[in-house]
């Protein structure tokens, strides 16, 4: 088993969750409450990393970080070391690659509501940001689940991107489905299939957990007096 | 001193101008869709006007040419149709969300003054859910007054509850806006709801005021066609309860004590009441020695004026209060009626609907 791997993959994917959802409420709240042309196109935009090759996304942040971009060089200038192929490019990658994981649930969840609960909240002297967290948030916690556990297991299963901009080191970019396909390379399968049994089942379990939180929001009537 | 309101707005069909004196309740009464609850909206700030619109209550303006001060900084209170109670927080939580800006250790007591002004001061342990429809109203009103602010929003504040409800909660709405203080703008197309609840009336009728004024003068003389058919060609006056005798209501009325077949019940003597007659229900007879009829009222009067509507007259009398009678040409010609004429108004009590009214 690639312990070292395993571990590398759920720091990531902690770190990927912990950075992606206080950028992702936000983010939904605008898109689900304000509804206009410029919603559209962001809406569409956070959707990309659903249709686009992860190789695509990659090689986009690859170059953006990479010694001759501007922020590569700004990085370089900050802390002396490069920013490709470390486990910061890597978290990088996952939070934008994960977006619609986090954003879509969370846009479904405050669509959802009753506008007039926002508008009371509004004429009773609170501010957008006061609304969405005393009353959107507390409403949608089911969404909110789902987006987590979303984001989470996203980061885990992540193998192009991953590929693209961490490369194979050992502790540092080296997760868990990089480690299977090295096993693989290297006609190690019996590493190779343990691992993935191991990913296999987290993964079951993870959409079970999603499907369950849905059933029981369905169940839960709001009273509507 | 009663604020003054100043509104000129667009939107929406909505287009109209009204100046007014925030006595203590004002009814924006008119048919569904006619804009009553849009202008309600721009008075609170969750809807925005049009550009040249303006809303300005005494010096402060809301909204104005590059102008629109956000809901939250309106300090109004806001009462939605279905309540929009929060449903994750209980009763005394819903009440207490708009006391942020109070020292925390004052916010209970004024929670538990705010519930007891709207009658509810018993539901403040309650969670949410499970309230009556009635509770969560009582509830939301409680939640509107809490942070006590300038100016009472109602939308239609009845209409999401069952008849029973709506009859009781009406009279009880009235007590509770004048206890509070608060000037208060409501919402309804219920022409009892109006009479009930509103001492200054005014007529919206397809984004249009139509008619504004104290609610009996709006009720008895509509300034305009389109008014005068949306309240119905009404007699509206004001009464006193002299008795309860045999399932009958007995109304003071000006010289005269009118029958009205109406459930006694919440009827005291001496309650100040609205006495509604339809113009369709007065008949007119030559006066003469008593003869046995069975309309219970039989009122003498002088006729005032006579107008042609429609394929009818309109009669309108002179009984010491002002009444109006529905009358055909051939009637006309038969009983020799003319401006001047002496005549006796016949009214059947069930004709005779008593609106509770408090002063």
């Amino acid at each position: 088993m690639e312990w070292e791997a395993i571990e590398l993959s759920l720091r990531l994917a902690a770190a990927t969750t912990a950075i992606l959802l206080p950028l992702a409420v936000p983010l939904a709240a605008w898109i689900a409450f304000a509804r206009n042309r410029v919603t559209v196109v962001v809406e569409a935009i956070v959707a990309l990393p659903l249709v686009l090759p992860p190789t695509v996304l990659g090689f986009y942040v690859l170059t953006a970080l990479g010694t001759r971009s501007p922020l590569g060089r700004w990085w370089q200038e900050l802390t002396g070391s490069t920013l490709a192929f470390t486990f910061t490019a890597l978290l990088i990658a996952s939070v934008l690659h994960s977006l619609p994981f986090a954003v879509q649930p969370l846009v479904a969840a405050f669509s959802g509501l009753d506008r007039r609960l926002l508008e009371a909240s509004s004429v009773l002297g609170r501010t957008s940001a006061g609304s969405l967290i005393r009353v959107v948030l507390p409403l949608s916690k089911a969404g909110a689940a789902t987006a987590t556990v979303l984001t989470f297991a996203h980061t885990i299963g992540e193998f192009g991107v991953v590929l693209m901009v961490g490369g194979n080191i050992p502790g540092q970019t080296r997760t868990v489905s990089i480690s299977i396909y090295d096993r693989v390379q290297a006609f190690d399968y019996a590493t190779a299939g343990r691992t993935s049994l191991v990913l296999l089942a987290f993964s079951l379990l993870v959409l079970t957990s999603i499907y369950t939180l849905q059933r029981r929001q369905k169940g839960a009537v709001w009273p509507r007096p | 001193m009663a604020p003054t309101l100043t509104v000129r707005v667009r939107r929406h069909i909505l287009n109209l101008r009204l100046t007014v004196d925030l006595g203590q309740v004002l009814v924006l009464f008119g048919p569904s869709g006619a804009g009553k609850t849009t202008l309600l909206r721009c008075l609170a700030g969750l809807d925005r006007p049009d550009s040249d619109s303006l809303i300005q209550l005494d010096q402060t303006v809301w909204d104005a040419p590059g102008v629109h001060v956000p809901a939250r900084n309106r300090q109004v209170g806001y009462l939605f149709q279905d309540h929009a109670l929060f449903p994750h927080l209980g009763v005394a939580a819903n009440v207490a969300y708009g006391l942020h800006h109070l020292p925390r250790q004052q916010r209970p007591a004024r929670v538990a003054e705010a519930l007891t002004a709207a009658g509810a001061a018993h539901l403040h342990d309650r969670p949410t859910r499970g309230l009556s429809g009635g509770e969560a109203q009582r509830v939301a009103l409680a939640r509107a007054l809490a942070p006590q602010p300038r100016l009472l929003l109602l939308d239609e504040p009845l209409s999401a509850l069952d008849t029973p409800t709506r009859l009781r909660l009406r009279t009880e709405l009235r007590r509770l806006l004048l206890a509070a203080g608060v000037p208060t703008i409501l919402v309804t197309h219920d022409r009892a709801e109006a009479l009930a609840l509103g001492d200054h009336i005014a007529v919206i009728i397809d984004g249009r005021l139509h008619d504004s004024g104290p609610a009996e003068a709006v009720f008895n003389h509509p300034a305009t066609v389109e008014a005068a058919a949306a309240v119905g060609v009404e007699t509206v006056t004001t009464g006193t309860v002299a008795a309860r005798r045999d399932g009958l209501v007995h109304v003071k009325l000006a010289d005269h004590t009118l029958q009205a077949a109406q459930d006694t019940v919440g009827f005291q003597e001496g309650d100040r009441v609205l006495v509604c007659i339809r113009a369709e229900d007065v008949a007119l007879e030559l006066p003469g020695p008593p003869r046995a009829t069975s309309p219970r009222n039989h009122i003498p009067a002088t006729i005032t004026a006579i107008h042609p509507d429609g394929p009818l007259l309109r009669v309108a009398l002179d009984a010491g209060f002002h009444l109006t009678a529905y009358v055909t040409r051939p009637t006309l010609e038969q009983l020799a009626l003319a401006e001047g004429s002496r005549v006796t108004a016949a009214i059947k009590a069930p004709a005779v609907h008593l609106i509770p009214h408090l002063p």
